[in-house]
């Protein structure tokens, strides 16, 4: 026993050691640094106590951004959850083209997010981009989509939800390949064969769990948001697309206030870890019903 | 066991639907690719043509290679991904066996914290990272890209479930035809994992390759740049409003990517959908 005891701990140790150094001392550090007045570079700093935390939810720009971040995680997760979930239903419903539509649909999930933006950004250009041009067949007039406050989010949003929703389409096919076919033919003995009450009796009661789960992975990738920020808007225009990470982003490696930095780290740690929380227990759950 | 029950016309509404979306899906790739084969003055003209009238778009090709270095993203790209995936094996590995075969005192107190350090999303570790390579001087290195991810929580956690389903039989046979608990882990776990592993690096790989936020904030040599952030320097050097290069660039950029999606797309979407089993 004491000989596993050692080899137990000598295999673990590099794990130990870097899980350590690269992710619980820098956690701590975080916190320890949310509470100071701290400034990158500089040596000396006091203990400020909560005081960036009540800073931060005195800042106007802070508030804007974490009110930009919820809207855009609930348009993104409404429009990702809702075409992820057509798709699926869709495709697994016939043979027909099944594994085109699947790899077509999944081709944005990897594509570089960061290089798709810069893509994204000709096509919301105001002069040469596609969607003016569409507007204008239409004869309606240009629209300034990235730099004008009122389509600025929103321009993002689609974009978030293009790259997401074929991820979401593969949740939910496993999902819908694990509802037994007793269930179906149960509602058909019932009388209910059509899409509505298969829907309705069938399908949808049995992705709760499915449904609960994808919209947990697309909400805490939305609250992740930064890549599209950073190319397309800058957080701009007026800050109607500044978010979380860029903020964070920005307070600490433009500003280099560090301690105000932490703080808001703090609160985007918070607000990921509940998410995954109620994740975990969604998934046990799961496992109970299997 | 199809959800819905169509007929002829539910058929072709499916198609109809499907085809909207897939288009809505690939619109953006289209693009990109119809800009990057273009002219500047077929670009800017009035009415709009996918395909090109004439050849001389592929000049942006040319002004691409010869203005910036895509193919060294590309490279630096590989170079750090597979540094980051070799490294994590390296590391996870040996704790993932001794989690899931060896019986220890604190075994299982190590893997709660396993499962605690699941939850810390990567970016709230930037600035902590930040300062411990300002400190070590690895900052703008290949090596600030790379040692900040050498452990991976999801790693360990995977493999060691993987590992359980391994029969302990197997290991024991192996103990007694005298094989040492490396050889073991190297000629019998590793092979028999090789799905879990094949899926894992599948992860790594693609969040890494696309990561932006880390490198933005680690590097300031372009020469060091991946993939992700070569596309951003290039747009703000000075080619933001040369679309055609523009585009050309970000072709270069993503095709590697999605051709190895497209020659592999079972474990594509297998590894990036295998954290499901969290």
């Amino acid at each position: 026993m004491s000989h596993q005891n050692l080899r137990g701990w000598m295999y673990s140790a590099p794990s130990v050691l870097m899980m350590g150094l690269l992710l619980f001392g820098p956690l701590l550090a975080v916190l320890f640094i949310s509470l100071t007045d701290w400034q990158l570079g500089q040596d000396s700093f006091s203990f400020t106590g909560l005081g960036n935390f009540r800073a931060l939810f005195a800042d106007a720009v802070f508030l804007k951004s974490l009110r930009n971040t919820c809207i855009y995680v609930l348009l993104v997760v409404s429009g990702t959850v809702i075409l992820g979930l057509l798709v699926a239903i869709l495709l697994e419903s016939s043979d027909g083209l099944k594994g085109f539509y699947r790899t077509a649909h999944f081709v944005p999930v990897m594509a570089a997010a960061s290089a798709m933006a810069v893509v994204w950004g000709t096509m919301l250009h105001p002069t040469i981009g596609l969607f003016n041009r569409v507007l204008h067949v239409f004869g309606y007039a240009s629209i300034s989509w990235l730099r004008d406050e009122r389509t600025a989010l929103l321009s993002l949003v689609v974009i978030g939800i293009w790259q997401g929703f074929g991820y979401a389409m593969v949740l939910f096919i496993s999902g819908l390949k694990a509802v037994p076919q007793s269930l179906y033919d149960a509602a058909e003995v019932d009388g209910a064969d059509g899409v509505v009450d298969r829907l309705r009796f069938v399908i949808l009661p049995m992705m709760g769990p499915v449904l609960m789960f994808v919209v947990i992975v697309t909400a805490v990738r939305a609250f992740s948001v930064f890549d599209t920020v950073r190319v397309l808007t800058g957080g701009g225009p007026n800050y109607s697309t500044d978010v979380l990470l860029y903020r964070l982003y920005t307070e600490s490696f433009d500003y280099l206030r560090t301690g105000y930095g932490a703080a808001l780290t703090v609160v985007f740690l918070i607000i990921v870890v509940v998410l995954t929380l109620v994740q975990a227990k969604v998934m046990d759950k799961r496992v109970h019903y299997s | 066991m199809k959800p819905l029950l169509l007929g002829k016309t539910g058929k072709v509404v499916r198609h109809v639907v499907l085809v909207a979306t897939a288009l809505f899906a690939l619109l953006p790739f289209v693009w990109m690719l119809s800009l990057s084969v273009k002219p500047a003055g077929e670009i800017f003209q009035a009415d709009f043509h996918l395909l090109p009238s004439s050849l001389a778009g592929l000049d942006n090709y040319r002004t691409v290679f010869a203005n910036a270095p895509m193919l060294r993203f590309l490279l630096n790209g590989v170079l750090v991904c597979g540094s980051i995936f070799v490294l994590q094996l390296l590391v996870c590995i040996p704790c993932a066996y001794a989690l899931a075969k060896l019986r220890f005192r604190g075994r299982d107190t190590l893997f709660s914290v396993v499962l605690i350090a699941l939850l810390i999303p990567p970016q709230v570790l930037s600035v902590p990272h930040f300062i411990l390579l300002y400190y070590t001087h690895l900052l703008d290195s290949y090596g600030a890209l790379i040692l900040p991810w050498i452990f991976s929580a999801f790693g360990v956690f995977l493999l060691r479930q993987f590992f359980r389903t391994i029969p302990d039989e197997l290991i024991q046979a192996a103990q007694l035809d005298g094989l040492s608990e490396s050889t073991i882990i190297w000629r019998i776990m590793i092979p028999m994992s090789a799905p879990a592993i094949a899926a894992f690096g599948i992860f790594s790989v693609v969040s890494h390759w696309n990561d932006l936020f880390w490198p933005l904030i680690a590097l300031r040599h372009v020469e060091l740049a991946t993939p992700a952030l070569g596309i951003l320097l290039f747009r703000d050097d000075e080619f933001g409003q040369q679309f055609g290069p523009l585009m050309a660039a970000t072709v270069v950029i993503v095709t590697p990517l999605i051709v190895v999606f497209l020659s592999a797309q079972r474990r594509f979407i297998d590894g990036l959908t295998i954290h499901t089993m969290k």
